[in-house]
């Protein structure tokens, strides 16, 4: 039955497994003649209680732990942990620690973010369920993605010790550092790879977009003079400049009834982190280059179309290829895998750029160097409301569109994300009352 | 090949990280193989697309910690001709298996603001708790060539070839010198089962047991040479805490410290 023809009564929409995301989740809309009543993104993660379980640990076994929470970025939870275990102890990681530490990240925002573009985000703008059906139709355009997102990987594995949860990341630097030479062994596949994400830029910049352009608040790091992707100051196109260590007085996590997670909110309200956020923050920390491409392919300095966020994606594929390269180019070998560290009883807190946005962490830790309480904010938790308000605002302008072609929609709205639900540390699964 | 039934594949998840299935996409030189030989019928993080069992092989990776879960457990078991559990999440319950040996509302009460919106069990169990499982696949994360050989043998009707032994004879193959003997670094190699090629002491640290427990380990003489090395009893109550808190040697050797 079509009950878009009678707008008087609810209209359900109803998604009891969202494909292509990371964790499990399930999408619940109620339009009301013609109101939007009620938008929910249903969380079954179950809660895994990592914030309860850090506590008693030592430090130095924090980033292992940590990286757990999510095998699709668990280098974003490593660099965070360590950041803020370090801010805790005054110490500075810098030099060819710090440059192998974001070469170690880029390695997971080119597998991640080519892992999102082609197979979980590009099926939908060209009809596909998934990426394997349509190698089927373009068996070379696949094959070139998972030989992008092997590269990543590759990295990963070359400076982390494999590709899901490293083993070589610890507080105050590396179990091993890498010779130059090893550095070197992948330089050949990184410029292939560069290829494959410029030809992706290009590719993916000729989608058909819907057209929406939400006034987000964009919240994203600012770091000194480069692209954020490890670490700097957390600002807003609102004004915000704050450093790290005040972001609990600037964001607060809600536990309401009725929701069924908890909600980031800046001062109260929802605000958008990922690429879309580090992008308009920092485009004028792009090579010059890529400023060029993205005019080239129709973006501008500002970009607020949620489904060009897969463009965007592809942009930061390419900058994570040459950063790399450069990094790689500059490398010269450190005299110590790590800092020296002394535990004692403080606080610290660090952020960085996750693929999906920036992950917050903060420890305190006692004498001993046990962790005495932990706080981990993690992307999805603080997108949630936001990708609830663009569900709300796409079905109230689509009121006519017939319902499978809504959900679709709605759906695709979900993807536009990357939601990382696994990565959610505090998702939790809520009953909803009913309307009777 | 034309006539021939394509058996199908499913991938669940229950509490865990999403790393283990993830490995399968991460066989970037084989993904296209594998997805030429079997119908992918059910694997939520890559396709859209749900077929209805019954199911030749399916893969399960997380822990069950809820109610729900427990029941859902049950249901792909009927629905599935083979049953391999992957990770140190199905296998022994992962990580969360930390709650196991605590007061789990306490925990609650810690990460949210409204404990009485959570609905847990108290315990984070292993798949083989709640149905029989054909096959146990270790590892936080599995070994992504391993992961290859339990599919293609199921696919095979063959017993996968997965050895038994532990981490210490994967450093010897790989030629790297005892970090324990000769540097001291305390290690789980010993008692840990192979699997991972020996990452650790190739990157300078002592293996931390992400594989689990190897078949009839001796963990009580390992914690001898721990405590020679001068780690204290917290320290090695903790160091069989982790990833594999739920198997039983790990359990049984960790309830001795601390
Ligand atoms: S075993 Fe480890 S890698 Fe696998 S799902 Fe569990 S936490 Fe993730
Ligand atoms: S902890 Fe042990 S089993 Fe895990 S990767 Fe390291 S050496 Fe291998």
């Amino acid at each position: 039955m079509d009950d878009s023809a009678k707008p008087r009564h609810t209209r359900t929409i109803r998604v009891g497994n969202l494909a292509r995301v990371e964790g499990e989740g399930a999408l619940y809309v109620r339009v009301k003649g013609n109101q939007v009543e009620e938008v929910r993104l249903d969380i079954f993660e179950p809660p895994r209680f990592f914030e309860a379980f850090l506590r008693g640990r030592n430090f130095a076994e924090v980033p292992d732990i940590t990286a757990r929470i999510c095998g699709i970025c668990p280098v974003a939870y490593q660099m965070s942990s360590c950041q803020a275990l370090e801010a805790a102890l005054g110490l500075e990681v810098g030099g060819q620690l710090k440059a192998l530490r974001r070469l170690l990240y880029c390695g997971e925002w080119i597998e991640s973010h080519t892992l999102h573009i082609y197979f979980l985000h590009l099926p939908d703008f060209l009809g596909y369920p998934d990426a394997v059906r349509l190698a089927q139709d373009q068996p070379e355009r696949i094959k070139r993605a998972l030989q992008l997102k092997k590269t990543g990987n590759e990295l990963m594995t070359l400076l982390g010790g494999r590709e899901i949860h490293p083993i070589n990341v610890k507080v105050g630097g590396f179990y091993r550092v890498p010779r130059k030479a090893e550095l070197l062994a992948v330089r050949d596949k990184l410029e292939q790879a560069r290829e494959i994400a410029l030809e992706t830029v290009r590719f993916v910049a000729g989608l058909n977009f819907p057209d929406l352009k939400p006034d987000y608040t964009f919240v994203s790091l600012r770091e000194e003079g480069a692209y954020p992707i490890l670490q700097g100051r957390i600002v807003s196109n609102r004004g915000l400049d704050i450093p790290v260590s005040a972001f609990e007085q600037h964001f607060q996590e809600e536990h309401v009834p009725h929701s069924n997670a908890l909600h980031a909110t800046l001062s109260g309200q929802p605000y958008l982190v990922g690429p879309l956020a580090r992008y308009n923050l920092n485009y004028d920390l792009l090579p010059a280059p890529l400023q060029s491409l993205a005019k080239e392919v129709g973006l501008g300095p500002v970009c607020r179309n949620p489904f060009q966020s897969i463009v965007v994606r592809a942009l930061e594929t390419l900058y994570a290829c040459e950063e790399a390269l450069r990094l790689m180019g500059e490398y010269e070998e450190p005299d110590a895998p790590s800092l020296p560290v002394v535990p004692k009883a403080a606080t610290g807190a660090g952020c960085s750029e996750a693929p999906r946005g920036i992950l917050y962490h903060r420890y305190q830790m006692d004498q001993q160097g046990l962790i005495t309480e932990a706080k981990i904010v993690p992307p999805t938790s603080q997108n949630q409301k936001m990708i609830e308000e663009d569900l709300r605002q796409f079905v109230a302008a689509h009121l006519e569109l017939p319902k499978p072609e809504l959900t679709l929609r709605c759906e695709q709205t979900i993807r536009n994300y990357d939601p990382c639900i696994s990565c959610a540390t505090h998702f939790l699964r809520l009953e909803m009352e009913h309307e009777t | 090949m034309p006539g021939k039934h394509k058996p199908t594949l499913a991938v669940w998840k229950f509490a865990s990280c999403d790393g283990c299935q993830l490995s399968l996409l991460d066989c970037e030189d084989e993904l296209l193989a594998v997805a030429g030989a079997v119908t992918i019928a059910h694997f939520l993080e890559a396709s859209s697309a749900v077929l209805p069992g019954p199911y030749d092989l399916s893969l399960v990776e997380g822990s069950i910690t809820t109610p729900h879960d427990a029941e859902r457990i049950q249901a792909i078991r009927k629905n599935s001709r083979f049953l391999v559990a992957i990770g140190a999440c199905a296998t022994a319950g992962g990580i969360q298996a930390l709650r196991n040996f605590a007061d789990v509302e306490a925990f609650t009460r810690v990460v949210y603001a409204r404990p009485e919106y959570i609905q847990t069990l108290q315990h984070s169990s292993a798949i083989s708790e709640h149905v029989k499982v054909d096959f146990e696949l270790r590892g936080c994360p599995v070994n992504k060539a391993q992961l290859l050989e339990v599919i293609s043998a199921f696919l095979h009707k063959r017993k996968p070839n997965i050895p038994p032994h532990s981490v210490c004879l994967e450093c010897k193959a790989r030629g790297t010198v005892c970090v324990m003997v000769a540097q001291g670094i305390p290690c789980l190699g010993p008692v840990t089962q192979a699997g991972c090629g020996a990452i650790c002491p190739a990157y300078q640290r002592g293996c931390y047991g992400c594989f689990g427990p190897q078949e009839n380990p001796n963990t009580v003489a390992l914690s001898a040479w721990w405590t020679h090395l001068g780690v204290d009893e917290t320290a090695q109550q903790r160091a069989f805490r982790t990833y594999n808190a739920g198997a039983q040697a790990f359990s049984k050797e960790a309830a001795r410290h601390g």
